[in-house]
């Protein structure tokens, strides 16, 4: 495809299970990385507790779709940013997430990390320097 | 690069507004629609957090979401506007960007 590529931005705020919106999103994302965009997602506020490790839905009854961010990579969504304040502010820290990598083609496919942890300021210069932001 | 902000609840509801404060850049707008406008009230606990950002950034209410509300405009924040449905669409036109906030 010869198409421009532009950048999209997924904002992501919610909780995981107490409404629809996480799921939701992550369902968007997959089905939109079907389309060769330069794709970022972003999560803050409480958006950061959806990829929290040990996450076990057994007992609620509903899935539990957190070991699904890590088929994004394959997906070629590499690029999930957290914002720092928003982990502080929940007594959480980068070593409460899962453990997320993506494997760089162009480079022996070594591993690498998609999480990055990134400041306010930062996270407002990346919404604005978008194409398309989508927020759930 | 600017970019349109909506924001659809109510700022003692959930910390959308808040969050969407923090996260603006300079010269970009804030438009507050449906339970959103119940932000751009004086007097308010959010009233302060509000006002600090009206010289940085355009803050916006939809009037028609205002009438239905009661709120009329002198109950408003100093320095926020009022606009209508086809301001609404001349803001979304006029910016590069436009963020729903939900």
């Amino acid at each position: 495809m010869s198409e421009t590529v532009k950048k999209f931005l997924y904002v992501n705020r919610k909780a995981p299970y107490g409404t629809i919106y996480a799921l939701e999103s992550l369902e968007v994302v997959l089905i939109g990385a079907a389309f060769d965009q330069d794709v970022s997602l972003a999560f803050l506020d409480d958006g950061v507790f959806q990829l929290t490790k040990g996450q076990d839905t057994k007992e609620i009854g509903v899935k539990n779709f957190s070991p699904t961010y890590r088929a994004l990579g394959d997906y070629e969504v590499t690029k999930l940013y957290v914002e720092k304040e928003s982990l502080a502010e929940r007594g959480l820290s980068a070593d409460d997430l899962q453990e997320l990598v993506w494997e760089d083609e162009d480079d022996d496919y070594a591993e690498k990390p998609s999480i990055r942890i990134i400041d306010r300021t930062e996270m407002a210069k990346l919404m604005a320097n978008q194409d398309v932001v989508l927020s759930f | 690069m600017s970019t349109l902000h909506t924001v659809n609840k109510s700022p003692f509801e959930t910390s959308t507004l808040k969050s969407c404060l923090e996260h603006v850049s300079d010269g970009d707008t804030i438009l507050l629609i449906e339970d959103g406008v119940y932000g751009a009230m004086a007097g308010s606990s959010m009233a302060d957090l509000v006002t600090a950002k009206t010289k940085a950034v355009s803050i916006i209410a939809l009037a028609p979401d205002m009438q239905a509300r009661g709120i009329d405009e002198d109950r408003l924040i100093k320095g926020i506007n009022t606009t209508d449905y086809a301001g609404f669409v001349d803001l979304a036109a006029k910016n590069d960007l436009s963020h729903a906030w939900l």
